[in-house]
């Protein structure tokens, strides 16, 4: 049990935290189809984050998570502008300055001491779940204990808050958001502001990435921007059952995902123990798997495959 | 290192970087080519999920090809296992998309990153294997030709020359279906089996990349040229051979900077180059860019 506590109580809190934030969120990107909007941002950021470690000089948060915002508020700027004037499609658009802006900030920590630290670009990708330990979690009576509590990863409040961000921008916002995701021109004219609801979910996408990404891994959080939303919407035809069903499928492949990629090898008799992030990512794929093959509204109106 | 550089540029920094200038050049060819008819056809980020889905492929084929004879780079072998997985993820979003009512950025967004995350599970299990294989992997994430041996070398700028020759071959009726989809089907051509040679090509041709541009960047060889042709031409056949041009520019130079020094992986050099290009093309295009575009609407009409 203690060692339950030291080595897996954060990484399953804060896979779990990230996870439901990003699925949260990913409810209405997917309406949007704006789904891999996490791919492209989780790609931007980079440039931001080695920036904002260069002139910080040091690995710490705050410098650069605020890198990592400017460059996704720059690079929404940036496709918004390549997309209008070279009438490119959205994904075209997207995928020149996110492949650009990745590419530089590989190059920037290349050339960088930033390559010394451990700042690296498999770190990025892949997360660093199996790294937040909780050494104060010897036994249960710490989780009562203010001064084990405060010796939880830096990771976990953050992404509470996080979490409670996005929680509260949903419910307050709901009817603008819905409207503006199934219908924006109708959002129009009721004076919903779709444009503006768009702008704060894309920011809202981008600070969940930046946080998410920081703990888990960009590959972790693209796939739950994506998967249990979609999972959620082959299973019913409301939104608030969706969301719950996302928020369910978010929670079973952070904790089934961890587990596996921790225990998994040893039940088979390997001494080791794979990625967790990635394990993550493949279980929230089976039940998306599982959803398209049985879930019960699978079929809707649409649609034609890889001929439109 | 300019010197280096420029002697990379004109091939003559020897037979090995010669080959691989070389096939960097034809494969951003490739790439610009086959890129135009996906991103004309709203595709653009299927090419994106199809790179990320190579890396369970490669890593499966690595561990098979260790365990069966010690050593897990061979290049050939590990293509082959690429392009199974990135064809597989390919049909998944067909798939998703056909049978169910998600849309195709859904399946795309699905398959980048769980097969991506798959094929991160796999190189895990690499590293617990402990063959020293990782160093061998590792370049595919982000390109790496400074390492390349002369038989990869070799493979790639063949394969890109065979890819090459197919993407001419289907060219004109590519062309058509971008054009004219309704029309290109009262001319006889099966546009869903236009449609899939399209992504069979672009599953080639990224496959075929990934050690030089590595698999997380190799999709903006297909994505950059494409965008930048656009600003030049309004005709999609104009607009393949301008890409396509780009994209070999892009792939020459890009490939000679990262020769002429240490630590300078190809990928990001390439796609950097490439963006240049985009920029360039963004403001001076003669069919929609900045300042041809301010030119004519400063004289009365």
């Amino acid at each position: 049990m203690s060692d339950f506590l030291v080595l897996s109580f954060a990484p399953m809190l804060v896979a779990s935290l990230a996870s439901l934030a990003a699925a949260l969120v990913g409810n209405f990107l997917v309406l949007r189809r704006q789904s891999m909007l996490g791919d492209a941002i989780s790609h931007v950021v980079l440039p931001g984050i080695v920036a904002g470690f260069l002139i910080a000089g040091t690995v710490s948060p705050l410098p650069m998570l605020a890198g990592a915002t400017a460059a996704a508020v720059l690079s929404a700027v940036l496709i918004g502008l390549v997309q209008r004037l070279g009438g490119l499609e959205p994904g075209a658009a997207m995928g020149v300055v996110f492949t650009t802006m990745f590419a530089a900030g590989v190059l920037m920590l290349e050339l960088s001491s930033a390559r010394s630290v451990h700042l690296d670009v498999e770190h990025a990708l892949l997360g660093n779940l199996e790294s937040l330990i909780w050494l104060s979690g010897t036994d249960l009576s710490a989780l009562l204990d203010p001064v084990a509590l405060a010796d939880l990863p830096p990771q976990l409040p953050r992404l509470v808050v996080v979490l409670a961000v996005v929680f509260a921008f949903v419910v307050l916002f709901w009817k603008e958001l819905v409207v503006g995701s199934f219908d924006p021109v109708f959002a129009e004219t009721v004076g919903a502001r779709p444009a503006l609801v768009d702008a704060a979910l894309g920011l809202l996408a981008a600070v969940t990435a930046v946080f998410a990404f920081e703990a888990v891994g960009s590959i972790l959080v693209i796939a739950m921007f994506v998967c249990p939303p979609a999972a959620a919407r082959l299973m019913t035809d409301r939104l608030v059952p969706q969301i719950a069903w996302s928020a369910l499928f978010a929670l079973v492949s952070a904790n089934l995902g961890y587990v596996l990629g921790g225990y998994g090898p040893m039940w088979i008799g390997v001494d080791a123990s794979v990625s967790a992030a990635g394990m993550i990512a493949v279980v929230s794929g089976v039940i998306l798997g599982l959803a398209a093959l049985f879930g019960p509204r699978r079929k809707g109106t649409r649609r034609v495959g890889f001929s439109a | 290192m300019t010197g280096a550089f420029l002697d990379a540029l004109t091939f003559q920094a020897g037979y090995n970087t010669t080959l691989v200038t070389l096939g960097s050049a034809l494969l951003g060819a490739n790439a610009g080519a086959i890129g135009t008819f996906v991103t004309l056809r709203r595709r653009a980020l299927v090419a994106d999920a199809i790179s990320h889905a190579t890396l369970p492929g490669l890593v499966i084929a690595f561990i098979l090809m260790a365990l069966m004879t010690g050593e897990g780079r061979f290049l050939p072998g590990l293509m082959v296992g690429a392009v199974a997985t990135a064809a597989l993820g390919a049909v998944v979003i067909d798939w998703l998309v056909r049978s169910t009512r998600l849309e195709e950025d859904v399946g795309t967004g699905a398959v980048l990153s769980v097969f991506f995350g798959a094929g991160v599970v796999l190189m895990t299990v690499v590293q617990a294997m402990e063959t020293g294989g990782q160093a061998g992997l590792g370049s595919f994430l982000l390109g790496a030709t400074a390492g390349m041996r002369y038989a990869e070398a070799v493979t790639i700028a063949v394969s890109a020359l065979l890819a090459g020759v197919a993407i001419a071959a289907l060219a004109r009726r590519f062309t058509l279906v971008c054009f004219d989809p309704t029309f290109a089907a009262t001319t006889g051509i099966d546009i869903r089996r236009a449609d899939l040679s399209m992504i069979a090509l672009l599953v080639a041709v990224v496959v075929i990349g990934l050690e030089v541009a590595g698999l997380v960047l190799v999709v903006a060889l297909a994505i950059i040229p494409p965008a930048a042709a656009r600003f030049w031409t309004d005709r999609v056949g104009r607009m393949v051979l301008i890409a396509a041009g780009i994209g070999a520019v892009a792939g020459l130079v890009g490939a000679s900077i990262s020769a002429a020094g240490p630590n300078l992986p190809t990928g990001p050099l390439i796609v950097l180059t490439a963006a240049a290009i985009f920029t360039v093309s963004l403001v001076f295009g003669s069919a929609r860019g900045l300042v041809p575009l301010l030119g004519r609407r400063e004289r009365p009409a």
